[in-house]
């Protein structure tokens, strides 16, 4: 096991030397770049939206039930609410979320590329496949994901304030208290900063899965699988480090 | 001219290429036969340096491509045009642009000529009119013809087809057969086919070569076959039926010219 964990980061290193590489033409790589993030980005907005508004609302909802007491100041629910959103739902969670969607997208696509020979056909005209298939998708995502992780902060937070205006569950004025309340603004970027590592870490485990998969159908599919368990295995290793990193 | 010399392969101690030498002549169309897992396809990706030999060496020009740095690798390949076994079109791209793909990318013309480039490698695969159409959209012999259109757009000394009539019926295996022979021709490059398919060996190979478990073990002409001896080549070859009768007929024929 421990054999094959070095071989592997082995591939990976070698692949990622590959990639970091200048394009070949920077007009491919950056038309290339523009839709990627179209493709993997812009088009993962309906769901982060929907999530970070669903599950902003049942945070506030859940404090508000869980931690209701006299001694408790009534600001406290927007308080922990706003920094659960901001610390590790937008950042963390989302990115998991995203590791389920967009890794899974870019494992298989490569995957397919792989066992269809198209791969091999760009190796043959003289392209360097790693570094025109995957540098774009990285850059995309390194670039697009701190921004679906910063709509998914306000849609969280209006998914609360939505739950407290509309299920009556406590004062708008006292939620709107909470979420201004000792706020600091770093905690923002921080948020932003780890979900670049985050993206990271989807865009190339996923590539380097899909890369190296071989065989047929089943074969893409277990590299997709893998792919979002070794991506999100690590995003967690990586929220720990960077937290301790950060905040410590 | 492509020489291999002594060519070796071996995947986890199993050797599956044995010391192979093989010439492939300038702008002939030259065809590998052999049953399945013969080493046919190891020894065409060896020969395109999607894979690296054991031992040996693979002279293009005299140029070692065994001993190639990668940018050197990159730049012989510029000269290689292939047809995968299936298609392997770029499923993201419309045809023609699978075509434009290579112009874009290596080609110093200007876009517009680029352009007439990509239409005309098109036209000669008669594929025109297909051009926007994506490549699920489009059938397998069509696709045989846009990987042709793709492979020749930037005019390749080498062209290597990979089972290039597998899957299709046999009047559409006839057009791929006559328009691989006809570009190879045309612009004179060296064509190597990889192939099960005796009526390609027939109707185009010039020059066949038979690999047996590894091993070159029989070369000559299409009209060799028919008189050859090898029993191992003939027992691949005429396999089917109808090429025992044609076999039969021919000799007939010949012992008939001979007596009168």
């Amino acid at each position: 096991m421990l054999l094959s964990l070095l071989e592997k980061t082995g591939q990976y290193t070698l692949l990622m030397k590959k990639v970091f590489t200048k394009p070949q033409k920077m007009s491919v790589f950056l038309r290339q770049y523009i839709s990627e993030i179209n493709k993997l980005g812009v088009d993962s907005i309906w769901i982060v939206i929907i999530i970070s508004f669903f599950i902003g609302a049942v945070i506030v909802v859940q404090i508000k039930l869980n931690i209701d007491s006299p001694i408790m100041p009534r600001f406290t629910v927007g308080y922990t609410s706003r920094e659960i959103i901001i610390l590790e739902f937008s950042s963390t969670i989302m990115c998991l979320i995203l590791a389920g969607k967009v890794g899974s997208n870019i494992a298989s696509e490569i995957g397919t590329m792989r066992v269809t020979e198209q791969i091999d056909a760009l190796e043959i005209m003289g392209v360097n496949s790693a570094n025109y298939l995957i540098l774009p998708k990285i850059a995309s995502l390194m670039t697009f994901i701190p921004v679906l992780v910063t709509f998914s902060m306000f849609c969280g937070i209006i998914g609360g304030y939505a739950v407290c205006l509309l299920g009556n569950i406590m004062p708008v004025a006292d939620f709107e208290y909470g979420l201004q309340s000792f706020f600091k603004q770093f905690y923002v970027w921080y948020a932003i900063l780890k979900s670049v590592f985050f993206a990271y870490i989807i865009s190339t485990v996923a590539s380097y899965y899909g890369y190296f998969a071989r065989g047929g159908s089943l074969d893409v599919g277990k590299a997709s699988t893998n792919s979002v368990v070794m991506s999100s295995v690590l995003i967690l290793v990586a929220d720990l480090l960077l937290t301790q990193l950060m905040m410590g | 001219m492509i020489e291999i010399v002594n060519l070796k392969k071996s995947f986890d101690g199993r050797e599956v290429l044995k010391g192979i030498d093989i010439v492939f002549e300038e702008g002939k169309t030259n065809l590998i036969i052999g049953r399945s897992g013969s080493g046919k396809t190891v020894l065409l990706k060896n020969l395109i340096g999607l894979m690296r030999p054991t031992e040996g060496q693979i002279l293009y020009d005299g140029r070692d491509l065994t001993k190639m740095s990668g940018k050197d690798l990159k730049e012989l390949r510029k000269e290689m045009g292939m047809l995968f076994q299936g298609s392997a079109l770029f499923d993201a791209m419309t045809v023609f642009e699978n075509v434009y793909f290579p112009l874009e990318m290596f080609s110093p013309l200007s876009k517009k000529e680029k352009v007439k480039r990509a239409q005309f490698c098109l036209d000669r695969v008669n594929l025109s009119e297909s051009g926007h159409l994506y490549p699920s959209e489009i059938s397998g012999g069509m696709m045989k013809r846009a990987a042709i259109a793709r492979a020749i757009s930037l005019n390749p000394k080498y062209l290597y087809c990979d089972e290039p009539n597998s899957g299709l019926d046999p009047q559409t295996s006839l057009v791929i057969d006559d328009l691989i022979h006809d570009i190879t021709k045309e612009y004179s490059m060296t064509t190597i086919i990889n192939t099960h398919d005796m009526n390609s060996v027939m109707n185009i190979g010039e020059r066949i070569f038979f690999i047996k478990e590894g091993n070159l073990e029989w070369s000559g002409t299409n009209k060799e076959i028919m008189s050859s001896t090898n029993e191992a080549l003939n027992d691949f070859v005429f396999a089917s039926d109808l090429f025992k009768k044609v076999k039969e007929a021919e000799m007939a024929e010949e012992s008939s010219n001979t007596k009168s």
